[in-house]
Formats: C-alpha cells, structure tokens, sequence
C-alpha cells in the first residue's frame, strides 16, 4: 500500500471538516494523517490528508472529495517535489542513568527538551515522518509515557503556487 | 421584509409553482408567507411522501422539486425521500425547519441534526446562520439542484432566523468557486471516441438515466439513425425510450433480457451514455463490458472509472457529448450485428405461462395497449417494478418513473401524486404490489383532498413477492414475507371515497382497465396474482 498525500483547499466554515472526514469513513477510504489550517486567504482552509491505497483508490477519493462543493481544489503532492513537517511531543521516562542519554539523543534530532520534572521529560521534535518515527523508535526503551503527533503538513516546492 | 418571506421570493424567482410539504411550529413563519404566495402547497400525509412528490414532479416536469418539513421528526421523515432522489440523481431543494439558533446542540423539543443526518446522500447542503445569507443560499440551492449531476440540496434554516427583518436582494449572477461542472465534452476524447467507433464491428450503446435527465433522448436518436448502433439501456433508462424502436434491444442487467446481456457480451466497443453501471446493471458480473473498449460518457467525472475502468472517458453534458459525436460520426456496418441480436432475441423469448389468476405480465402489456401514448407510469420496488420494466411497453412521450438506485418501496403513489399534479391532463398509473401499496397508502388522502385522477394498478399475491421468491430459491423455505391478512383494498378505497375493482382472472382485466380509464376519480384495479409467480 502506497501513500498518497492530498493538498486540499477547501471553504473554512464549519461542518467542512465533517464533510470530508464523513466521505473517508463511508467509501471505506483510510486516512493516516489529516491537518487543518487557515491559509494566507482566511475563508480558505487548507488540509493536508495522508492516505494509503493504491493508484485506482487515491483516483477515486481525488474524484469523490472534488464533487464537495465546499472543495476548492486539490493537488495531489509528489514528495519527491514538496517540503514536509511533523510535530510531536514525546514525554519519556527519565531516571538519573538515562538523562544524558536521552538528552544527547534529543541534540543529534536535533529536537528541545521543553519540560521536565524528576521522572520525566517532554521533548518535541520536527521533522518528516521518517525523521520523527525513528525518534520515537529510539525513546522506546526509555519508556514513552505519553506521545502527540500532528500529522504532516506539506508544501511544493519552489515557485509553483495553486 | 421577513426572512420567511424572502424565502418564499427566492421560491417565486426560481419559478417555484408548487411545493410538497407538512407543517410545524418551526416552519409556521414559512408556510405564513406560503399563504400569501400563489404557490400552491399539497400537503402529504407524511413527509416521506413530500419528498416523492416533488421527485414524480420534478422529473415528468423537467424541474426542480421543492419539498417542506419541520424540524426534528418531520425532517427525519424526509430522508428516504431525499435519499431516493439522491440515488437517481433527480434534481431536488428541501428546506427544513430547525430550532432556534440559540437552542442549537442543546437537544431541545423537536431538535434533530439534520444535515448531519443527510450528509451522505445530499448534494449539498446549508444550515443557515444569518438571514442576509437567504438570497444567496436559495439561489445557489437552485443552481447546485439542476447543474452538473442533478441531486438534492437541503437547506435548515432555524425559527428565529425566519422571523429576522432583512433586505431582499436576490443575486443575478452565483460564484461557487468549490462548484464548477464540466459541460461540453473534450475535443480530443470525442475524436479519440469517433476513432474507435469507426473501426468497431459490434458496437452497443447503453443508455442510463442520464440521458433523461440531460434531456437528450432526440440527441440519442439522432446519434443512432446516423451511426446504426443498437442500443441497451439500464433500468433508469427506459424512461424516454420508444420500446419498439428498431435499434432498442432492451433491458440489461440482472433483471434484465437475457439478449440484451449477450449483446453487452459480445460488443467490440460499448458506448455507456449516462449510466454509472451500476451493480444490477452488470448483474454483478465481473466480466461485464470485458470484452469491448468502453466509452464512458457522463456528467460525474467521479463516475467514471468507478464501477467499471473506460478506455475513452468523456466528461460533461451528454447532451452536447451526443452532438458532438453525431456531428463526427459516420454510418457504420451494423447488419450482420443486428441481425446477430435478433436471432439471440428469438432464441431467448420467454413463453407467457398460462395462469389461473391474473398474469402480471399479460395485465401489463394490456395496460400499454389501452392507455393513452403520452401516459406516465410509476411502478413501485419488487417484483412489480420488474415486470414494469420488462411488459411496459413504451412510445411516443410515455415515462416511466421508479426508484432505481436506493429501491424504495412506497415510491409509486407518492411519485404518481407529483406526476399528476405536474400534468393534470396526462394519464398518470401507478403500479405496485400489495407491499408497496402499504407502505404509501395514507397517500390517498392526499389524493382525495386534490381531487386527483390516478389508475392504481395493485398485484396483490399477499407476499413481499420478490423476497419470498428469493428465500424459496436460497433457503428453500419462507419467512416474515406472507401478508395474509391484508385488509379488503377495494372497501380501504371506498373509505376515501374512491372506487375500485378487484380482479381475480385474466378474462376480467380489459373491462377493469376500461373502467378505470372511464373514472373520474382513482380507481384501484386490485389484480389477484398467484404468489408463485416469478420475477423473470
């Protein structure tokens, strides 16, 4: 299964989000990811869905989200072309023989430490997907007491704007 | 002015003549400009039916059915009639009451979320918020309804929101920058179209319910006298086409003829106009249209590639589509086709059992004989809508209106309503089975307090006849489908001041269905059917 990512302008009123979220639960489509944000226009909000299936599917949902009037456009993002970013928020259990173990981790993701008190601390790390799964694959022998992600959000590259 | 009555405004410029609905407390400020409209409100039994009606209406009328319900239950009721509209993509605008804006989420009386709850079969919908929003909400409603693939639109608009003094302006032109569909077809596809037609040796049109609501039959004919290419259609489209037409091979699908499935077999390239090949038009067979290059032309980009990968896919009007291609096409060798299809119909005609009780089948081709060209026919979901689709013999303008896609039973009086109010002066029938006929009968009082004048062809066989017969050939037994207790349908008329005729043996139909036609009033012609009759 291959992962697509949709870039989707969509009319930033409420019941949009319900809309588009509803359409993936009843055709069945899966969602990895899905962000929403305000653009540079306010009554446009941009969402950013991650979703996995093959060719055929992410033709059909392309399809299927374009027939929602409240979809203004939708490019579908090569990652090959375009910039992509995750945030998360990792709080790990700390004891005193780990400490500077996790904190020179945290230095080569180059992440913050942005809270911390005698058994834990709670980091935040950006990056791509890969960058911030393989983080959190690292932090696991500590123990992840708690993790937040907020799925990707992605822009083309260059001058192309849409 | 009110909001209530900028409403009904935005109801007049749209050229609104009439509306189904029921009313209640969340709606009263609308139906008080109702009243001092000149659009006419029928007033349906349950608002199921509103949403039926103003199908029936919108679709023998080529308009826009418009149906009211209140808040709550009354919007609730109307959902099958949305979703059946949705289905067949019949162009609709419902407008529902809500609660008061600040009652909103705070599940008081009567409160229901109803765009929530329609979501998924609506085309689009409004929950409106401010009154100065009512022009342009109307007026897009409207447009989203009948542009690009027809469907419903609903808009809830919220008591208070009715009450609120505005300014009425209705807009001259719409900008929905999320709504743009494609009309004319792509040069370059209808030329790669023209291209493989032209070097076809079997080439089959299948016609869909698009053609009707593109109103393009004359383009279809006029595409086919030019090219020579016989024609299948699905169950939605066999409104609007002559039956006896040379080039109409008929039905296809998994009630279909079984000729007119071998001809879709057998293509080198099949021309699907406005049909989303739905499950029952393939049967569910996965090696449907296998064999040939499909060209699929239709309106919903979202169609095409769905059900059934094209080769050449065409987007837009068909209409236009059907113009342009006859423009490029020329007449292609179809005698040795045709004549194929001919033997195969031959081959595959069925007998006529000779029954005891009424033949359905028989009952159905008499009724075509006997009623007026230009009547319209409703048939309801079972077994009767089956025999409708194979015995209704169709010409000059006749329609056939059903639910296709979502199957709704109860569909047929309430459609035949919308039809005959559409249409005064056409003969209107309505065909079911006693199931049906159960699920919709409060419809008569509709019927009477409008005077209306419609033919109520009932096959009783006092089963859900389709079910039984699935169970029998499945399970080899029956149940939960005997409807052995059902009431005497010809006193159940009488008690509305009607009339009717129960008919138990073929020789007493042609009398029956005489006086019915001669009726001024409905008139129920109760067909005793036996209850091993099969569907095909």
């Amino acid at each position: 299964m291959n992962k697509y990512i949709l870039s989707v302008l969509v009319e930033n009123h409420s019941g949009v989000l319900s809309k588009i979220s509803g359409l993936f639960t009843r055709r069945g489509y899966n969602i990895d990811s899905l962000t929403v944000s305000i653009t540079e226009d306010p009554s446009i909000s941009r969402m950013t869905i991650v979703v996995g299936g093959d060719e055929e599917i992410t033709e059909q949902i392309v399809k299927q989200l374009n027939k929602l009037v409240d979809v203004i456009k939708i490019l579908e993002l090569n990652p090959e072309k375009s910039i992509s970013r995750e945030l998360a928020l990792i709080k790990v259990i700390v004891k005193q023989s780990t400490r500077s173990l996790i904190k020179e981790t945290v230095n080569i993701f180059r992440g913050n430490i942005v809270d911390m008190d005698a058994k834990s601390m709670v980091i935040e790390i950006t990056g791509d997907e890969k960058k911030v799964s393989a983080f959190a694959e690292l932090m696991k022998p500590y123990g992840i007491k708690e993790i937040v992600r907020t799925g990707l959000a992605v822009l083309q590259r260059g001058e192309e704007m849409y | 002015m009110k909001a209530a009555e900028a409403i009904i405004q935005c109801l007049q410029r749209e050229n609104v003549k009439m509306v189904f609905g029921y009313p209640g407390v969340p709606v009263a400020p609308l139906y008080e400009a109702l009243r001092n409209s000149d659009i006419k409100h029928i007033l349906v039994r349950h608002e199921q039916a509103a949403g039926h009606s103003a199908s029936g209406y919108a679709r023998v009328k080529r308009t826009i059915g418009v149906c009211i319900a209140t808040s709550g239950p009354g919007a609730i009721n109307l959902i099958t009639g949305i979703a059946t509209a949705y289905m067949d993509s019949i162009p609709m605008v419902a407008i529902t009451g809500q609660v008061r804006t600040d009652l909103i989420g705070k599940d008081v009386f009567q409160e229901a979320d109803i765009i929530g709850a329609t979501e998924s079969f609506t085309k689009h919908s409004y929950l409106v918020k401010d009154a100065k929003d009512i022009p342009r909400i109307m007026k897009e409603a409207f447009y989203i309804a009948k542009t690009g693939r027809p469907g419903p639109v609903l808009v809830d608009i919220p008591l208070d929101i009715q009450n609120t003094e505005m300014e009425f302006e209705y807009p001259n032109v719409i900008n929905i920058r999320g709504y743009k569909p494609t009309v004319n077809g792509h040069k370059g596809q209808i030329k790669r179209a023209l291209e493989r037609i032209k070097n076809s040796k079997k080439p089959l049109i299948c016609v869909g319910g698009g053609v009707m609501s593109a109103n393009a039959e004359v383009e279809l004919i006029e595409f086919i006298e030019k090219s020579k290419i016989p024609m299948v259609h699905t169950l939605m489209g066999k409104d609007g086409l002559i039956s006896k037409y040379p080039y109409n091979v008929g039905l296809i699908g998994s009630h279909g003829f079984k000729y007119a499935n071998k001809a879709i077999a057998e293509a080198d390239v099949l021309i699907l106009v406005g049909t989303r090949i739905a499950d029952r038009a393939t049967g569910g067979s996965k090696s449907f249209g296998k064999m040939a290059d499909i060209i699929h032309i239709d309106i919903d980009p979202a169609e095409i590639g769905k059900n059934l990968s094209a080769h050449i896919p065409v987007v837009g009007d068909c209409k236009k589509i059907l113009q342009q291609l006859t423009v490029g096409i020329t007449e292609i060798d179809t005698k040795m086709w045709l004549e194929e299809i001919n033997i195969w119909k031959e081959k595959f005609a069925k007998d006529r059992p000779n029954n005891e009780k009424v033949n359905p089948k028989y009952t159905l081709e008499l009724l075509s004989e006997m009623i007026e060209e230009d009547s319209i026919i409703t048939a309801d979901v079972g077994q009767n809508q089956i025999w409708t689709s194979h015995y209704l013999d169709m010409k000059c303008n006749r329609r056939f209106l059903t639910s296709g896609g979502l199957g709704t039973m109860g569909y047929s009086i309430p459609a035949a309503v919308g039809c005959k109010l559409a249409f005064p002066n056409r003969r209107v029938v309505a065909v079911m089975g006693d199931g049906s006929f159960q699920m919709s009968m409060f419809e008569l009082g509709t019927i009477t307090q409008n005077h209306l004048n419609i033919i109520i062809l009932l096959f009783n066989n006092s089963n859900l006849g389709m079910v039984r017969e699935y169970q029998s050939d499945v399970y080899k037994n029956t149940y939960g489908v005997s409807l052995s207790n059902n009431p005497d349908f010809v006193k159940l008329v009488e008690a509305y001041g009607l009339s009717g005729k129960k008919v138990s043996t073929n020789s007493e139909l042609k009398g029956a269905i005489e006086q019915a036609m001669a009726s001024n009033k409905t008139f129920l012609i109760e067909c005793i059917v036996d209850e091993e009759e099969s569907t095909l």
